[in-house]
């Protein structure tokens, strides 16, 4: 178990620029080896240590602190947190009693990322193409334009973007609160009109020649040529949407459109100060991480190596 | 926001290709595809108007105002500025965002440099950059919580190993030294194994025979790291420190979700104080004037790394 953040791989700044040696020394190997099991242990075990908490009895936490196993084995905190203890019973596991459901917020979450996601990518990956393949006058100005959006910080935007949202009357609303992703994100059609740039033109042009107007080329031609890089896309919005805090707490703080990563966050603070309710906690933290998880185990391949510059070519 | 960093390169690449193409293209179409291009244009730039343009101007025309949300904004000229001056907590949120940015950067950048090169040398297999990027792919609150729970003063596992090591215990969210660092230590562990894969793919592209030449002329491993890795990094290292630095002066979930702000004013970083005026005291003024202040801190901060580091020049070319 390790579990100090910041010290253990820090050798491994130290050490690096003896690395490189004309002879592969081999305890030279074995030392970098050791650095960076020791970074997957760190960013890895804390995982673990989450599961085996929620899977405990909060009462038994103290006592067994450190003990690798669940501290007196339950599923309890898992039911505390779908809402299928009664309250009497949550308090005596050391819950609040408070009515949570984490069902609701799972399904919310799935919503709000599904929505934003598929309408993101597919108005993106449209605007894209018209960036990439169309001429007309203004395109490289307005495109510069989308691109100067990635710079404007959120918090910015995210003030009058409420209000707006305020004065349509939206608040507290599904809709009002996939708005602001749903029409674009300047980073997917960045993204994806780089890929169409790249992409042989050979087939539109034919297409082109027989008759094929745009629509058809767009979406019998482009699009599914450009399967892997929309997927590659769609599964990294999908995890930022997933992950998306700040706009969901503004516009979404009511149980009926609350986002898990929001309603962890009052889960903790109804959670009893002096003794908090660390199973159930860890149980929720659990059930907001386990779709990115599931995700991961699916696709990790695909997310790894989108990481960098694997967009350029 | 996964991959931003492919942005500067690839702007040039692609302008080659765009000349390239518009010479291929130009026998084949005549030249206006206007009426085509809005229609596929169009829902984009809805989103871009109403939720970009729009709010950037709205902004920055409340943050001359003072507005509660009920009634109008009503208009103070710089009254907001000039009080914010004044105010001592501003001050404080700014100086606690530099410790928390300092303290963030300095680590993980050092961090991951070291084990992108480690990577690059011994293991460059998916499973353990996989096994690295997984912190990042969660949320800042699950972030929050899983280290709050483990960093907790009574029953904390760490708390539990600093006790065995014959150390006091630490109370990393309560005490006003700990705070931050405790804050920027969670960031640092999320994002630690992302940025060094960031740098990874940069050391993958540094082109392989230029270290066999070094070899040849008999080049000390340090110097080759000295005069070859580091000169052809730095483009990519620029980019990272940029992309890093703004995203870590936006921190807030994890400071809502555990210290909100506290021990007294320990943690509260500009974004929460923005949180704070805006949507607890309802000053909508106020916080927007923040608001355009941290905007032209980013811009000043991109600006000036971009300049002096040269960020957008290669040394490959």
């Amino acid at each position: 178990m390790t579990t100090t953040t910041s010290r253990a791989p820090q050798p491994a700044a130290a050490r690096r620029p003896a690395t490189p040696r004309r002879r592969p020394f081999n305890a030279r190997r074995a030392g970098a080896w050791v650095l960076l099991a020791l970074a997957v242990a760190v960013s890895v075990l804390p995982f673990l240590w989450v599961f085996r908490t929620a899977l405990s009895t909060n009462g038994a936490l103290a006592t067994q602190s450190a003990s690798l196993l669940p501290a007196d084995f339950t599923v309890g905190a898992f039911m505390r947190v779908f809402g299928l203890q009664s309250p009497a019973d949550a308090v005596a596991e050391g819950g609040s009693g408070a009515a949570i459901d984490f069902w609701l917020y799972l399904r919310n979450s799935i919503v709000f990322s599904s929505i934003t996601t598929a309408g993101a990518v597919f108005f993106s990956a449209m605007a894209a193409y018209a960036f990439a393949r169309l001429r007309w006058k203004g395109r490289n100005a307005v495109f510069s334009l989308f691109l100067g959006t990635m710079l404007v910080p959120p918090i910015f935007t995210a003030l009058p973007n409420f209000l707006l949202i305020k004065n349509l009357d939206l608040l507290n609303t599904m809709l009002g609160m996939v708005l602001p992703y749903v029409f674009m994100t300047p980073f997917a059609i960045f993204f994806l009109r780089q890929f169409f740039l790249n992409m042989s033109r050979e087939v539109e042009e034919a297409a082109m020649l027989d008759g094929a107007k745009h629509l058809r080329i767009f979406f019998q031609i482009v699009l599914p040529n450009a399967a892997a890089p929309i997927a590659t896309l769609a599964l990294l919005t999908f995890i930022g949407q997933w992950n998306e805090y700040f706009w969901p707490l503004l516009v979404g703080s009511q149980d009926e459109v609350r986002v898990l990563q929001v309603g962890l966050g009052v889960f903790k603070s109804q959670s009893p100060q002096g003794a908090p309710d660390w199973s159930g906690l860890m149980a929720a933290t659990l059930v907001s991480a386990l779709p990115v998880l599931v995700l991961f185990a699916a696709f990790g391949k695909k997310i790894v190596n989108s990481i960098g510059f694997s967009g350029i070519k | 926001m996964m991959t931003t960093l492919t942005k500067n390169p690839a702007a040039r690449s692609d302008q080659r290709a765009v000349r390239s193409g518009r010479i291929r293209r130009g026998s084949l179409r005549r030249y206006g595809d206007l009426k085509i291009a809005l229609f596929f244009i169009a829902p984009a730039m809805i989103g871009f108007v109403l939720f970009y343009v729009v709010p950037t101007i709205r902004g920055i025309y409340l943050s001359f105002t003072e507005y509660n949300i009920l009634g109008d904004p009503e208009w103070v000229g710089l009254d907001n500025y000039a009080a914010i001056a004044k105010d001592p907590l501003f001050w404080n949120s700014l100086a606690v965002t530099g410790q928390y940015v300092l303290m963030n950067i300095v680590l993980q950048t050092a961090l991951a440099l070291g084990l992108a090169l480690l990577m690059d040398r011994v293991a460059k297999s998916t499973l353990v950059r996989g096994a690295l990027l997984l912190p990042y792919l969660m949320s800042n609150v699950i972030a929050a919580l899983l280290w709050f729970w483990m960093l907790d003063y009574q029953i904390g596992i760490v708390n539990q190993f600093i006790e065995w090591a014959g150390l006091p215990r630490v109370a990393f969210f309560g005490s006003e030294e700990w705070a931050i660092p405790t804050q920027a230590l969670i960031n640092t562990w999320r994002h630690m194994g992302y940025t060094a894969l960031l740098i990874f793919a940069g050391l993958q592209a540094i082109p392989q025979h230029l270290y066999e030449v070094a070899k040849l002329d008999g080049a000390s491993p340090f110097q080759t790291f000295r005069k070859i890795t580091m000169p052809l990094l730095r483009p990519v290292l620029v980019l990272v420190l940029v992309v890093t630095v703004i995203g870590s002066f936006q921190v807030f979930d994890t400071v809502a979700v555990t210290t909100q702000g506290g021990p007294v004013n320990a943690t509260r970083v500009i974004q929460y104080y923005i949180y704070q005026r805006a949507f607890t005291e309802s000053d909508f003024g106020y916080g927007s004037a923040i608001a355009v202040i941290l905007f032209l801190i980013l811009a000043l901060v991109a600006f000036i790394q971009m300049k002096f580091l040269k960020g957008n020049e290669s040394d490959l070319d």
